[in-house]
């Protein structure tokens, strides 16, 4: 059982009549020879970190290595106590939890790179807390976690997931695709759906930047990741609601891989142009390595 | 993308952070502890590159110590690593350093002493994701990435060597997937480094150092 990419992996879905998450599961058995049972299980040690990191973030507080970020998580959590939000309570939810996990990351504490460290408050985020909102069980979490773990081994296969090779639409848009992808699988999203949710949230960021102040995963980071939670939210609720990709998956995948080539080597993670290279980017920059 | 796993997309479960600036650098301290072999009394480390730049930023100073106090890339310990080599009495520097055009930008490399005066030179790079690659060991370019069962034997550059140590692998059964011959240029030494699917048993080790008159050390890493 493998895939190449979207088609090849719908068109197994629709001849077999598996979900994207069993067939990821038995493309990893195939791989590895281990059983169901220990696969799910590694992904389940997964999920628990992810769950940790979101939690530590709104108990401590967290310092960051360089000093651009802390405390985020738990501002957004007292505006969402105290009365109205902007975004409602889901939304609020989830960028909080997707900048707290980036607090976490950010001061040295256990994450799970999904697909990469720079964007591991994605993941935790949406699906997270989409699956807190609508009461989904472990195991419903845990196969919305192998759904987006297919999309991106496509993405990884057959562009980068790398901010230093294409750019941020590369890393925290690949997470906001996993993500997505994973809330449609789990509300029954067919898996047409699922590659468009997928393909809508890497749309939605084709040609952005990374460009990390100091180098650093901290600032723009940690906003652009709360950015890629509420991206692959969008993504999701559009998927579900039947608005499709007018441009099919596996061509965005490809698009913005050449966009990611076509970036200037200052765009990609080197901290030479973009937010990085601002007058106060820079000043940063000089005060962290002075 | 055969051989990629769904746990490389999530995964892996690490300490941030960053996977090539904090995981990666503990990952080549890890090999570094494990090829000083013994009781780690001192480590110099020199940064290159962006490892240079911005290694307090990404704790890479304190990944790389926690891989020297043998952490992996998932102990919450790493962010105290300071504090417990001072505890352990292992001494340690940090230094920017230029090596020049020929290394990635994320490289390291690491003197290595141990309580009984031995020193060990490695050089390591980062190469993305938590990758590694060792590139330099002793004075010797080298390569290979610790994913593998790795068996490093340093010997002296005579005839007979090579048969030797294959004779030893194939008897206890080992399947190779890579064997490599490093050689100085002009030296009396070369290493030969192989690569292996499986576990290199201790007794395989022991047979091939079983001629000093042949094998300097041989010693087996692994990252798995
Ligand atoms: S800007 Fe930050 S989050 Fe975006 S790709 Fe670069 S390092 Fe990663």
């Amino acid at each position: 059982m493998n895939f190449k990419n979207g088609q090849e992996l719908e068109a197994c879905c629709v001849e077999t009549g598996k979900s994207i998450a069993q067939i990821c599961i038995e493309r990893e058995m195939d791989l590895t020879g281990w059983s169901e049972d220990t696969i799910r299980a590694e992904m389940r040690k997964d999920y628990d970190v992810m769950r940790q990191a979101v939690d530590r973030a709104l108990k401590e507080e967290l310092h960051s290595m360089g000093g651009l970020l802390g405390g985020e998580a738990r501002k957004l959590k007292a505006r969402l106590d105290a009365g109205p939000t902007v975004c409602g309570s889901l939304m609020s939810k989830a960028i909080g939890a997707a900048m707290g996990v980036m607090e976490v990351n950010a001061s040295m504490g256990l994450i799970v790179a999904a697909p990469t460290a720079g964007s591991c408050g994605i993941l935790p985020g949406s699906l997270l807390t989409t699956a807190e909102q609508f009461g989904w069980s472990d195991d419903q979490i845990i196969d919305a976690l192998f759904v987006a773990g297919a999309i991106g081994l496509i993405i990884t296969r057959n562009a980068t997931v790398s901010g230093a090779e294409g750019g941020c639409q590369a890393e925290t848009g690949s997470a906001a695709a996993m993500a997505a992808a994973g809330i449609v699988s789990a509300l029954g999203g067919t898996p047409r759906q699922t590659l468009d949710a997928a393909a809508t949230a890497l749309k939605n960021v084709m040609g952005l930047v990374c460009d990390p102040i100091a180098g650093l995963v901290e600032s723009p980071c940690q906003k652009r990741n709360a950015l890629g939670a509420a991206n692959a939210l969008i993504s999701a609720e559009m998927a579900l609601a039947g608005i499709p990709s007018i441009i099919p998956f596996d061509e965005v995948v490809d698009a913005m891989y050449k966009v990611g080539k076509r970036m200037p080597m200052e765009l990609r993670e080197t901290a030479l142009g973009g937010l990085a290279h601002t007058p106060t980017g820079c000043a940063i920059c000089s005060r962290i390595y002075q | 993308m055969k051989n990629l796993s769904v746990f490389d997309v999530i995964g892996p479960r690490m300490i941030g952070p960053s996977s090539s600036h904090t995981a990666g650098a503990v990952r080549i301290a890890l090999v570094g502890r494990k090829i000083a072999h013994g009781r780690i009394s001192s480590v110099q480390f020199f940064l290159h590159g962006s490892f240079a730049k911005t290694y307090r930023g990404h704790g890479t100073d304190r990944a790389l110590l926690g891989g020297i106090l043998g952490y992996s890339t998932e102990d919450p310990r790493i962010v105290d690593a300071f504090k417990k080599a001072d505890e352990k009495g292992i001494t340690y520097s940090f230094s920017p350093t230029d090596l020049g055009e020929d290394f990635h930008p994320n490289t390291v490399r690491m003197l290595i002493t141990t309580e009984d005066g031995e020193q060990s030179e490695v050089i390591g790079e980062s190469v993305g994701g938590g990758s590694i690659k060792i590139v330099q060991l002793n004075g010797q370019r080298v390569e290979f990435t610790g994913e593998f069962y790795t068996l490093i034997v340093k010997q002296r550059d005579v005839p007979g060597v090579a048969a030797h140590i294959t004779q030893c692998i194939a008897s206890e059964g080992i399947n190779v997937a890579f064997m490599r011959i490093y050689r100085e240029e002009k030296g009396d030494f070369a290493y030969t480094i192989i690569e292996a699917d499986e576990e290199i048993s201790e007794s395989a080790v022991d047979k091939i150092k079983a001629k000093p008159e042949l094998i300097q050390t041989a010693l087996v890493v692994s990252l798995r």
